[in-house]
C-alpha cells in the first residue's frame, strides 16, 4: 500500500503507486502547477504612483499579487492569469495591462 | 471613479496576509467565486475543515494528484455538501471529546455552489441547519451551472440567457425570478444568516468571522461574479458585484437571530438595474420594457427588505 | 463469555455495534430496519455509549454524513433498507473509492415498484458493484457476530474499505431467538478504537476526494479492485481470530452435509436454516443432497466456491433477485461464470423464489430438489410463481 508522502512524487503513477482513495497529502500542491501561461497580458506597476493601499492584492483571485520588502505590490507572473482586475481597481493608476510579447 | 469608497483604503492591510488557497488552481481568469473563497478562508484561518459539493470550486482546486486547499478538505458528491459537513462536525465533536484528536476547537464548513445549494443540495442543507449543527455553509452563488457548460439554476435570474434558458424567440431567456435562499435560510431559525461578496471583502470577511463565532449553524449566500457565464470582461469582475450591490440586485445585509440589518449604506436612491445588466451578455437580449419589468422587481424586493430591516425584532 | 438471552434480532445488532466504541452513528428509518434505528437511539440518548448520533433527513445523507465523518477519522455506522439502500446508491461507491471504512447493517428487502416492505434480496444487488464488503447472516447470532467483525475488517489497514452486513428484513430483523453477546472488555480488546490512516485535521492539512483525469481514473478502478478482492484475506483471518476468542467458528463459504452430495443447493442469507431441514429430511429419505451457504457475497469467494461444489452434479442455485432482462439471478450469473473454464463442472439450475417475502417453506426447498432432478437445463426458473 502507498506510504503517505508529503514530498513530490513521480507520475503517472501505476495503480499500486496511488494515494488510497485519490487522496493528496500535500497541502497547496496545486502550486506546481503554473497559470501564468494562461496569460495574453500581464500587469505592470508605476511605484510612482502608487500609494501603496494593497487593494490589488486585495482583489486578484489568484492570490498571486504580494507585497515586496518596501511596501510596494508585484504579482508572481507564474500564476497571473492576467485578468486585469489588479489594473482596474487601482484606484490611482498605478497598474497597466501590458500585452505579452510574441 | 470606483471601488474604493466602499471600504476603507488601508484595511487590506489588516487582512491575514497567509494564503489558503494555493495559487495554481484551474479558475478561469477573473473569477469572482475563488476570490470570495481566497477571503472566506483567509477569515477562517487553519483550524478548519472544508466539505465541498462538486462543481466549478471543487473542479478548479483538487484534481489528483495535486490541491490548492492547504486546510483539510473533503469532497464527496454534488448534493451533500451539508451532509458531509454534519458528519465531520458530528466526528470532530465525538473525537476531540474522546480524546482521539487535539483537544481545541476546530470549525467546519460547507461550500457548494448554487445548484449544489438552491437546487440538488436544498434537502441536504435544509436537514443539517434545521439539526443545528455547528457548521458554516456558503453558497457561492455564480447563478448557473457554470462548470458544466452555463446551464440554468433556481438561482438564475429572471431573464439571464444560459445554455438551459436560450434567449430565444419565444421565451427570452430564464423565465423565473430568483430563489431567495437566505430567506429559507432565516426561515429555518438559522441564527446568522447574511448575504456577501467578494466586492465587499472587508465586509464578507467580517460576515465570515461572525458566523464562525456562531456555536451553531450559519449560512453566508456570497454573490460570485462569474466572467465567463455572464459574458463580461473579466477586468470587471468586481465593478460587476459592487453594481449588483448599489443597483439592490444583490443587496448585502444579516440576519442576528432574525433581526435584519442592511450592511451596506443605504442609498437615497438605488442605482438604475440598467448600468449592471448592459455589462453583461447574458442580458443583451432585454428590451426597454424587460429591463423596466425588472427595475420594478428589484425596487419591490428592496422595500420588503427594508420593511424587514425596520421591523422584525429578534427571537 | 456472556450469558444467552432471548432477543429481536434487530435490537440485538444495534447492541452489537454498541459494543463497538463507534464514534457517529446516522440513521433515517425504513421498515424493517427501524427496530435497530430505534434502539440505536436508545442506546445514544440513554449515554450507554459515547457517540454522535444522527438524525439526518434521508438514507442518501446519512451515508454522505458517514462519508465526512469517517473521513474524519470516526468510526461510523448507519442502517437501512430496500428503497433506502438504493437512495445511498450513488455514494456507495464514492465511499469504497475513498477508502473510508463505513460499517452498515442492511435489513434486506424488496425493491418498489410496486412497493413491498417484505424480504428478498432485491435492494442489495443494484449495489454489488460498489467495491462494499458484502456479508450475509443466516441468523441472529450471526448477526451479531459479523456485526462487531465488520469494523474490524473494514479497518483493517490492507483493507480500508466499507461492509454491508446483510440481515433478512422480518425474516430474521423481527425474529426473537436466544443469544449470546461477548463482553465489552472482550470486544474492546478484538476491536480496539479506529486507528484512521488518515483523517481531515488541520494538524494535517489533506485532501480527500480528489477527481482524477483519463490519465488516472483506470488505475484508481484498479487499485480498488484489488483491494476489495485482497480482503477476503482479512475477512478469513478475523474469522479465525474471533473462533479463537469466541469460539464461533465462520467460512466466508459454508458447506452442509455436502461431501458425498450429488445434489447442493446454493443459498444466502436466512433461508438457509430452512434449506438445512430440508436437506436433513431428504438425507433421511437416502437422497443425496447438500447445502452451500454463501457468507461472503463481495469479494466473491471464487475458489472457496468451486472447492466446495466439485464433485457434485447438480447444483441449484438459489436467487431471491433476478437481473431484469439478463442471464437470470445474480448470484447464479457469477456462479456459473467462475464455473466456466472447469473441465468438470456441475449442471446448473437457477431457481428465483422468495420474492416480496413469499414464504419458503421445507417443503418448498424440497420441491427444488425435485425440480432439478426432473427438469431439462433452463437458464433460470422462477419457483412458485402462479401460471
Ligand atoms: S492598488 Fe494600486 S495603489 Fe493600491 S497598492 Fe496596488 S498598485 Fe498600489
Ligand atoms: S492580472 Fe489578474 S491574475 Fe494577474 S495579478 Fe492582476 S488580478 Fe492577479
Amino acid at each position: 500500500m502507498a506510504k503517505k508522502k508529503t514530498e513530490q512524487k513521480k507520475w503517472p503513477e501505476k495503480w499500486h503507486e496511488l494515494n488510497p482513495g485519490c487522496m493528496v497529502f500535500a497541502a497547496g500542491n496545486a502550486a506546481n502547477y503554473k497559470t501564468g501561461s494562461w496569460k495574453s497580458q500581464h500587469p505592470v506597476w508605476d511605484n510612482s504612483k502608487c500609494i501603496k493601499c494593497g487593494i490589488c492584492y486585495i482583489f486578484c483571485p489568484e492570490g498571486c499579487i504580494q507585497e515586496t520588502q518596501d511596501g510596494f505590490y508585484e504579482a508572481n507572473l507564474d500564476y497571473c492569469k492576467g485578468c486585469g482586475i489588479c489594473a482596474h481597481e487601482c484606484w490611482p493608476g498605478a497598474i497597466v495591462m501590458r500585452e505579452e510579447e510574441e | 471613479m470606483n471601488q474604493v469608497q466602499n471600504f476603507e483604503i488601508f484595511a487590506p492591510k489588516l487582512v491575514d496576509r497567509k494564503e489558503y488557497f494555493s495559487a495554481g488552481h484551474r479558475a478561469c481568469q477573473g473569477c469572482g467565486e475563488v476570490l470570495a473563497l481566497r477571503h472566506i478562508l483567509k477569515a477562517l484561518g487553519d483550524d478548519v475543515v472544508v466539505a465541498n459539493a462538486t462543481g466549478c470550486m471543487e473542479i478548479i482546486s483538487s484534481g489528483y494528484p495535486q490541491s490548492a486547499w492547504e486546510v483539510p478538505y473533503v469532497h464527496v458528491a454534488f448534493e451533500n455538501a451539508a451532509a458531509v459537513g454534519s458528519g465531520v462536525e458530528a466526528a470532530l465533536k465525538a473525537l476531540r471529546r474522546k480524546g482521539r484528536i487535539a483537544d481545541r476547537y476546530v470549525k467546519t464548513i460547507a461550500v457548494a455552489g448554487d445548484g449544489g445549494t438552491c437546487d440538488i443540495g436544498l434537502q441536504a442543507l435544509s436537514g443539517a441547519m434545521e439539526r443545528g449543527h455547528d457548521m458554516i455553509f456558503f453558497c457561492l452563488d455564480n447563478e448557473a451551472y457554470m462548470n458544466t457548460g452555463i446551464q440554468r439554476s433556481s438561482a438564475t435570474p429572471f431573464m439571464a440567457a444560459t445554455t438551459t434558458s436560450p434567449a430565444g424567440e419565444a421565451i427570452p431567456g430564464q423565465r423565473t425570478w430568483k430563489k431567495n435562499v437566505p430567506e429559507i435560510m432565516v426561515a429555518h431559525k438559522v441564527p446568522y444568516v447574511a448575504t456577501a461578496c467578494p466586492s465587499y471583502p472587508i465586509d464578507l470577511i467580517n460576515k465570515v468571522k461572525k458566523a464562525a463565532a456562531v456555536r451553531g449553524p450559519a449560512y453566508i449566500h456570497v454573490f460570485s461574479m462569474c466572467p465567463t457565464g455572464w459574458r463580461c470582461a473579466s477586468e470587471i469582475t468586481i465593478k460587476m458585484g459592487r453594481l449588483a450591490v448599489e443597483t439592490g440586485v444583490f443587496p448585502l445585509y444579516e440576519v442576528e437571530n432574525g433581526k435584519y440589518r442592511l450592511t451596506m449604506e443605504v442609498p437615497e436612491k438605488l442605482r438604475p438595474v440598467e448600468d449592471y445588466l448592459k455589462l453583461q451578455g447574458r442580458f443583451r437580449h432585454l428590451t426597454p420594457a424587460d429591463i423596466e419589468k425588472i427595475q420594478k422587481q428589484v425596487h419591490r424586493e428592496w422595500e420588503i427588505l427594508l420593511n424587514k430591516v425596520e421591523c422584525l425584532q429578534p427571537w | 463469555m456472556g450469558k444467552r438471552v432471548g432477543m429481536e434480532v434487530a435490537i440485538a445488532a444495534a447492541e452489537a455495534v454498541a459494543l463497538c466504541n463507534i464514534d457517529v452513528a446516522a440513521v433515517y428509518p425504513i421498515t424493517p430496519q427501524s427496530h435497530i434505528a430505534e434502539h440505536m437511539a436508545d442506546i445514544i440518548h440513554d449515554g450507554r455509549i459515547d457517540a454522535e448520533f444522527i438524525t439526518v433527513e434521508s438514507e442518501h445523507s446519512a451515508i454522505s454524513a458517514l462519508a465526512g465523518a469517517s473521513a474524519a477519522g470516526a468510526r461510523a455506522y448507519t442502517a437501512t433498507s430496500s428503497q433506502g439502500l438504493m437512495l445511498m446508491h450513488e455514494i456507495l461507491p464514492i465511499v469504497s473509492a475513498m477508502r473510508l471504512p463505513v460499517c452498515m447493517a442492511n435489513a434486506n428487502r424488496a425493491v418498489s415498484g410496486p412497493l413491498n416492505i417484505w424480504n428478498d434480496h432485491t435492494d442489495i444487488m443494484p449495489q454489488r458493484d460498489s467495491g462494499w464488503i458484502c456479508l450475509f447472516t443466516e441468523n441472529g447470532q450471526e448477526a451479531i457476530d459479523l456485526s462487531i467483525m465488520s469494523f474490524k475488517i473494514a479497518e483493517d489497514p490492507e483493507v480500508m474499505l466499507p461492509c454491508v452486513v446483510n440481515i433478512d428484513g422480518f425474516q430474521l430483523t423481527h425474529m426473537i431467538e436466544p443469544l449470546e453477546f461477548p463482553s465489552q472488555a472482550e470486544v474492546a480488546k478484538f476491536l480496539p478504537p479506529r486507528k484512521p490512516f488518515a483523517q481531515l485535521h488541520p494538524d494535517n492539512p489533506i485532501s480527500m476526494g480528489c477527481f482524477a483525469m483519463p490519465d488516472t481514473y483506470a488505475e484508481t478502478v484498479k487499485a480498488k479492485e484489488e483491494a476489495l478482492r485482497g480482503s477476503k484475506k482479512v475477512v478469513t483471518r478475523v474469522f479465525a481470530e474471533w473462533a479463537k476468542r469466541f469460539g464461533r467458528k465462520y467460512n466466508v463459504v459454508e458447506t452442509y452435509r455436502a461431501k458425498d452430495a450429488d445434489t447442493l443447493m446454493l443459498t444466502m442469507g436466512s433461508m438457509g436454516e430452512t434449506a438445512a431441514t430440508a436437506v436433513d429430511e431428504m438425507r433421511k429419505a437416502g437422497r443425496k443432497v447438500g447445502l452451500v451457504k454463501l457468507r461472503l457475497w463481495r469479494p466473491f469467494p471464487v475458489e472457496e466456491i468451486k472447492a466446495a461444489v466439485a464433485g457434485c452434479k447438480t447444483l441449484i442455485v438459489m436467487d431471491r433477485a433476478i437481473s431484469t432482462g439478463g442471464a437470470g439471478g445474480p448470484v447464479a450469473t457469477d456462479v456459473k461464470s467462475i464455473l466456466y473454464g472447469e473441465k468438470k463442472r456441475p449442471r446448473i439450475l437457477n431457481v428465483i423464489a422468495g420474492l416480496g417475502g413469499r414464504d419458503l417453506t421445507v417443503g418448498d426447498f424440497v420441491n427444488m430438489f425435485d425440480l432439478a432432478k426432473k427438469k431439462k437445463d433452463e437458464p433460470f426458473e422462477f419457483y412458485g410463481v402462479r401460471e
